[in-house]
């Protein structure tokens, strides 16, 4: 395996320039490797969650985690906090945690993740953690980077009736109820396996507690339970293949999104826009 | 394409004291810098490790326990051997004059005491990675 230094100083380059970072990866030889990404509302307990289920898994493999925060839109600075809460984590020889600013992405992920999971799975990880910046309700992209989704539910974060809003409540493999000790997160947990009956879908539901550990080792069961079925239905080598085109897209977004960051870029594709318009409804008339 | 400086705020040791280090971690992200901060009670290993897997340009210790030259001595001697010791270090807390001029000699960058503007250590935070 790579050094833990080449590993850390090539995702700075990937994060630096996603065109460069196809190339750079590419001279890693492909393999499978399995994406396990975490979201939920700010507070859940994602990264304490990551922390847990990342020590359990490092007894059998090697593991990474990239945990992303969200970038100021007003300054561009961030604050990137999760490996506060990954006290186990940071402490292990094969767990590399890596945190990333979410640098305008909007999808509470960050521009170069694609490339940065790609090449963290070519250099030998076997398992890659990825915790979104704390989400709302229409952060959705993890769908596509990730082989299965935890979805981390805890009290106070809306009635029932944010279940039912199109969105993130869709998007869970795994619908994790977190903060057990508290009352209401047994009521969280009745809304959503009735939402999921009545929708007709079957979903893992589990209630737990990041802090203390309760249930965190059957989380991990039906984690490696999905892997295993990933596995043998040769599913990951097809995600794999299809985290590809979403990577090309992101890349395509963020060189757009680069390029007409301006109010005057805007302007000008507004007009172009106007004129080709108007010859259109002209042609039309024609 | 995005050449974002990377900043590590670390607090090494005991003192459970982080209100100082919070603030100019908010100055540095303020200024558009991208801030990891690793919480209370670190050891020189962590902290040294934190910098390596994440890359960082340069690393901030904050230290109000009075440990400053052991834990300084150690931080560095581990980043030797992990290969970042070209990385400058930047201390802030209580430090005595006279150890801010050892803290000096030994190759740290910078010793910010009570009272600096946070301006300045932006600039000087810049200047360091520049």
């Amino acid at each position: 395996m790579i050094s833990e230094r080449e590993v850390a100083e090539t995702l700075s380059l990937i994060e630096k320039d996603p065109l460069k970072a196809k190339e750079i990866v590419s001279k890693y030889p492909e393999r499978d490797y399995f994406v396990v990404g975490i979201t939920g509302s700010p507070g859940s307990g994602k990264s304490t969650m990551t922390d847990k289920l990342a020590e359990m898994f490092a007894a059998e493999k090697d593991v990474a985690i990239i945990a992303v925060d969200p970038t100021s839109a007003f300054t561009g600075g961030a604050f990137l906090g999760d490996r506060i809460r990954m006290r186990r984590s940071v402490k292990r020889n094969n767990i590399f945690i890596r945190s990333m600013a979410s640098r305008g992405a909007v999808g509470g992920l960050s521009p170069g993740i694609y490339d940065a999971v790609e090449f963290l799975g070519r250099a030998g990880y076997d398992i890659i953690f990825v915790e979104t910046v704390g989400v709302g309700q229409s952060e959705t992209d993890i769908v596509n980077l990730a082989d299965l989704v935890l979805l981390v539910l805890a009290p106070g974060s809306g009635d029932d009736v944010q279940m039912l809003k199109a969105g993130i409540m869709e998007i869970g493999d795994i619908y994790v109820v977190n903060k057990k000790d508290l009352d209401e997160s047994q009521k969280i947990l009745v809304n959503i396996e009735a939402t999921l009956k009545l929708s007709g879908i079957e979903r893992d539901v589990i209630s737990t507690n990041s802090i203390t550990g309760e249930n965190i080792d059957r989380l991990k069961n039906i984690v490696q339970d999905h892997l295993t079925v990933l596995n043998q239905t040769k599913k990951l080598e097809k995600n794999r293949k299809d985290r590809y085109k979403f990577n090309l897209l992101n890349t395509l977004f963020s060189i757009l999104r680069t390029r007409y960051s301006k109010i005057e870029d805007l302007e000008k594709i507004i007009s172009m826009y106007a004129n080709e318009e108007g010859e259109n409804n002209e042609s039309k008339e024609n | 394409m995005e050449n974002k400086l990377k900043v590590l705020v670390a607090k090494p040791g005991l003192d459970g004291h982080d209100r100082g280090a919070k603030i100019v971690a908010m100055a540095l992200r303020d200024a558009g810098m991208e801030v990891i901060y690793t919480g209370l009670r670190q050891s020189p290993e962590e902290i040294v490790k934190a910098a390596s897997q994440e890359n960082v340009d340069i690393i901030g210790l904050s230290i109000l326990s009075g440990a400053h030259l052991k834990l300084c001595e150690r931080i560095q001697k581990l980043m030797k051997e992990s290969d970042i010791e070209d990385k400058p270090v930047f201390v802030g807390g209580i430090i005595p004059a006279k150890d801010v001029k050892k803290l000096k000699e030994m190759g740290i960058y910078e010793v910010f005491g009570p009272g600096v503007p946070l301006k300045k250590i932006v600039e000087k935070v810049k200047e360091a990675v520049k």
